[in-house]
C-alpha cells in the first residue's frame, strides 16, 4: 500500500507535471522558480485532489553558511582547544565586523512554505529559491492564502527578503527603527546596538553593542564513519560487558 | 460644518486585558472599530537564532519558555522534529507519559484561558477557581521535573527521567498550621500517579462548577455569543488551527488526523463549534478539558501497568546512567562528548507538529549534518490568530476587541519568539 507522502506524489505529477516532487522523511518537497509560484499556488488551492487550503507556514533561510562549520574534525583533531575559536563564525562576530560568507554556489535566501490540506489530510512543503542573493524577491502569497500576511512580513524583518505585491510590508518583530535583518548569518549573534534610559539625556539612547561574544560549543560536522553513511549510529551494546 | 475624523487609540503594551506586551492601535468611528493594528515584537528574543547558535539539547529550555503556559506541548514538537530527522524510536512508556503529560499541559493553558478570558469579560472569580486547580497541575511538574513552569522535561528519545514515587509535600511554617499542612498533603501520600488519579477524579466536577457560572450566565452570552465570528472558509484563509478553527466547524485535530506518539490508542471526542462565535470556541475549550481529563486517566492506566524504560538506550543521543558511569569508560566517554558537543544530525530537513493547545505548533528544523540547528522554524498558533485579529474586530465595538483577544488565547512568548 502506497503511504499518504507517495500517494501525494502522483496526485502532484498528475497536477504539476513541470515540476518534480521530492520525498525524503515521509515528507514531500516541491522546488518552484518565484516566477512560477503564484501559478503554482494557485493550482495546489484549487485543484480538487489537492486542495491545500491552509497556509501552515511560512519561512525565510538563508542558506548562506550552510555546511559550514568551526572545527574540520577530520584534520585538526591533533590541535589543542584554539582550533575551535578562531573560525569568523557569526557567534563570534563583535560590533562593526562582517562574516565574510562563502559562496556556496546555491541561491542564497530561500523561501519555505507549509500548506495543508485539510480535505485530503496531506502535507507539502514548497520551496521558492530567491534568484538574486543581493536582492531576494518572491511574489506574494497574500492573495492566495490571507494568512500569509505577518509571515511575508516576518521573513522581510528577519531576512529582508522582499514579497513582490504586498501591500503592507513593513518589519514586524524588530524594534521600531531597527538597522538590519537579524536572521541573516552575517548578523552577529550578540547584534550591533544596545539600548539604557539616560539620565542626562532624558530619553532612552542606543549605543553599539558592550556584549562580549562567546561560543560554548563550536559547530561541528562530523564525517568521521559513525556519520558518513547518513544513518544514526546503531545504539550502543557494549555496556553490558564492561563493568 | 465641523471636521469628523477617525480617531486613534493606543490599546496596550500596558494593558491588563493585553495578556501581555500586545500594542493595538485602533482607529475608531466613535465606539466602533474600523481598523486594529497590533504592533508585535515586544517580546521578540530571538529564539530561533539562538536555537541556531547552541546544540540540539540545550535549546529544549528555551522552548518552555515560547508559549509559556503550555509548556510541555512546545517541547513536544521539538523533540519530535529532531527525532524524525535521527530516525530513532521513544519507548512506549515515555510515549504515554508524554501524551498524558501533553494533555495536563492543555488542561494548564485552558484553565489558564478560561480565568484570563472570563477575567477580561469580568468574571472575577473564574480566575481564582482556575488557578486553584492549576496549582495542582503545576505540583505533577514540579514531582515529576523540579520546575513548576520551565520544565525542561522531554528529551530526544524519550523524557528526562520516570515518574516520581512520591509527591512533593507541605510543610508547616509561620503562615501554614500542622493541621493545614497534614490537610494539604492528604491526597500527596502516595506516587504522582495516585495525585493525578485523585485530580483526574475531581476535575469533571470543577468543569461543571465552571459551567455554571458561566454557560447560561446571561452577561457572559452577551459578551461572546455573535461575537468574533469567522466562517470556517475565513479560518482557513487566515491559516487559523486548533479550537479556534474547530469553533468554525471545521473538524479538524493532529491528535486524530495525524496521530503522533499513541494518540492512536485513546479513545476521545473533536468537540466541534457551529457559529464560529467566541462563545463556540469557549464551548469547544471547556469540552476539550473534559476530553482531555479522560484521556489522561486512559494514559494512567496503561502507565501503572507496564514499567519499562522511558529513555532510549541509544547513548550518543541521551546521556548513560550516573551509576554506570562510575564504573564504566564508555558510558563516560559517552557522557563527555553530549555535554561537551551534542550529537549530529543527518543533513536533511524535518517539519514535526503537534496539536497544542492553541492550535498547530510545529517545529521545522533544517541541519546541515552539524551539531546545532542551521535553521529552526517555530510555527506559532497564536501567530496566525493574531494577524486575524484585524479581520476579526471590524465592526466590534471597543469592550469586544478584549474579548476577542480573550478567545484567541494569544501568549506572547510564542507570537514574538
Amino acid at each position: 500500500m502506497a503511504t499518504r507522502a507517495e500517494n501525494l506524489v502522483q496526485r502532484l505529477q498528475a497536477s504539476l507535471p513541470a515540476v518534480t516532487p521530492q520525498l525524503n522523511n515521509d515528507e514531500v518537497t516541491l522546488i518552484v522558480a518565484p516566477g512560477d509560484l503564484l501559478d503554482t499556488c494557485k493550482l495546489l488551492r484549487d485543484d480538487e485532489q489537492l486542495a491545500f487550503t491552509l497556509l501552515i507556514d511560512l519561512c525565510g533561510v538563508d542558506y548562506g553558511a550552510y555546511g559550514k562549520s568551526e572545527w574540520s574534525t577530520d584534520t585538526e583533531a591533533g590541535q589543542g582547544f584554539s582550533r575551535a575559536v578562531d573560525a569568523n563564525s557569526v557567534g563570534r562576530l563583535s560590533f562593526g565586523q562582517d562574516a565574510a560568507l562563502a559562496d556556496t554556489g546555491q541561491p542564497r535566501f530561500a523561501v519555505v512554505y507549509h500548506l495543508l490540506s485539510v480535505q485530503h489530510n496531506l502535507r507539502l512543503r514548497v520551496r521558492a529559491q530567491c534568484e538574486d542573493d543581493n536582492f531576494p524577491v518572491v511574489p506574494s502569497v497574500t492573495s492566495i492564502w490571507s494568512g500569509a500576511d505577518w509571515y511575508e512580513r516576518e521573513a522581510f524583518d528577519l531576512f529582508g527578503i522582499l514579497f513582490d505585491g504586498h501591500n503592507d510590508l513593513r518589519r514586524i518583530l524588530t524594534d521600531y527603527g531597527f538597522v538590519g535583518h537579524p536572521f541573516r548569518k552575517d548578523f552577529p549573534l550578540v547584534g550591533n546596538v544596545e539600548m539604557r534610559y539616560d539620565p542626562e539625556v532624558g530619553r532612552v539612547v542606543y549605543e553599539p553593542v558592550t556584549i562580549q561574544p562567546r561560543v560554548l560549543v563550536p559547530r561541528v560536522i562530523r564525517d568521521d564513519n559513525r556519520y558518513a553513511s547518513g544513518e544514526t549510529p546503531e545504539p550502543d551494546d557494549t555496556q553490558s560487558d564492561v563493568v | 460644518m465641523p471636521e469628523i475624523r477617525n480617531y486613534t487609540l493606543n490599546f496596550g503594551p500596558q494593558h491588563p486585558a493585553a495578556h501581555g506586551v500586545l500594542r493595538l492601535v485602533l482607529e475608531m468611528d466613535g465606539e466602533v472599530i474600523e481598523r486594529a493594528d497590533p504592533h508585535i515584537g515586544l517580546l521578540h528574543r530571538g529564539t530561533e537564532k539562538l536555537a541556531e547558535s547552541k546544540p540540539y539539547n540545550q535549546s529544549i529550555g528555551y522552548m518552555d519558555r515560547l508559549d509559556y503556559v503550555s509548556m510541555m506541548c512546545n517541547e513536544h514538537g521539538y523533540v519530535l522534529a529532531i527525532e524524525k530527522l535521527l530516525g530513532i524510536e521513544v519507548p512506549e512508556r515515555a510515549q504515554y507519559i508524554r501524551v498524558m503529560f501533553d494533555e495536563i499541559t492543555r488542561l494548564l493553558n485552558h484553565l489558564m484561558w478560561i480565568g484570563a478570558h472570563a477575567l477580561d469579560v469580568g468574571a472575577m472569580s473564574m480566575f481564582l477557581y482556575a488557578f486553584r486547580e492549576r496549582e495542582d497541575l503545576m505540583d505533577c511538574y514540579e514531582a515529576v521535573s523540579g520546575a513548576r513552569l520551565h520544565a525542561t522535561y522531554y528529551r530526544p528519545g524519550g523524557v528526562a527521567r520516570d515518574l516520581p514515587d512520591f509527591m512533593p509535600q507541605y510543610e508547616e511554617s509561620k503562615w501554614r498550621s500542622k493541621s493545614a499542612a497534614a490537610k494539604a498533603n492528604k491526597n500527596r501520600q502516595g506516587s504522582l500517579l495516585d495525585f493525578i488519579d485523585d485530580f483526574t477524579t475531581r476535575f469533571p466536577g470543577y468543569v461543571d462548577e465552571y459551567e455554571t457560572l458561566l454557560t447560561d450566565n446571561r452577561i457572559w452570552k452577551q459578551r461572546t455569543v455573535g461575537i468574533g465570528v469567522v466562517s470556517p472558509e475565513r479560518a482557513l484563509q487566515m491559516g487559523f488551527t486548533g479550537p479556534m478553527l474547530r469553533g468554525s466547524g471545521i473538524e479538524w485535530d493532529l491528535r486524530k488526523k495525524q496521530p503522533y506518539e499513541v494518540y492512536d490508542r485513546m479513545a476521545f471526542d473533536i468537540p466541534v463549534g457551529t457559529n464560529g462565535d467566541c462563545y463556540d470556541r469557549y464551548l469547544v475549550r471547556m469540552e476539550e478539558m473534559r476530553q482531555s481529563n479522560s484521556i489522561i486517566r486512559q494514559c494512567l492506566e496503561w502507565i501503572r501497568n507496564n514499567p519499562g524504560p522511558v529513555l532510549t538506550e541509544d547513548h550518543k543521543i541521551a546521556p548513560p546512567k550516573r551509576e554506570t558511569m562510575k564504573g564504566d569508560m564508555e558510558a563516560l566517554i559517552h557522557h563527555f562528548k553530549l555535554f561537551t558537543e551534542g550529537f549530529c544530525l543527518p543533513e536533511g530537513e524535518a517539519y514535526a507538529a503537534i496539536e497544542h493547545p492553541k492550535g498547530e505548533f510545529g517545529c521545522y528544523l533544517i541541519s546541515d549534518g552539524a551539531n546545532k540547528p542551521y535553521r529552526l522554524k517555530v510555527r506559532a498558533p497564536g501567530f496566525a490568530h493574531l494577524s486575524g485579529l484585524d479581520e476579526m474586530t471590524r465592526g466590534h465595538m471597543l469592550s469586544d476587541v478584549v474579548a476577542i483577544i480573550g478567545t484567541q488565547d494569544i501568549v506572547f512568548g510564542e507570537i514574538d519568539r
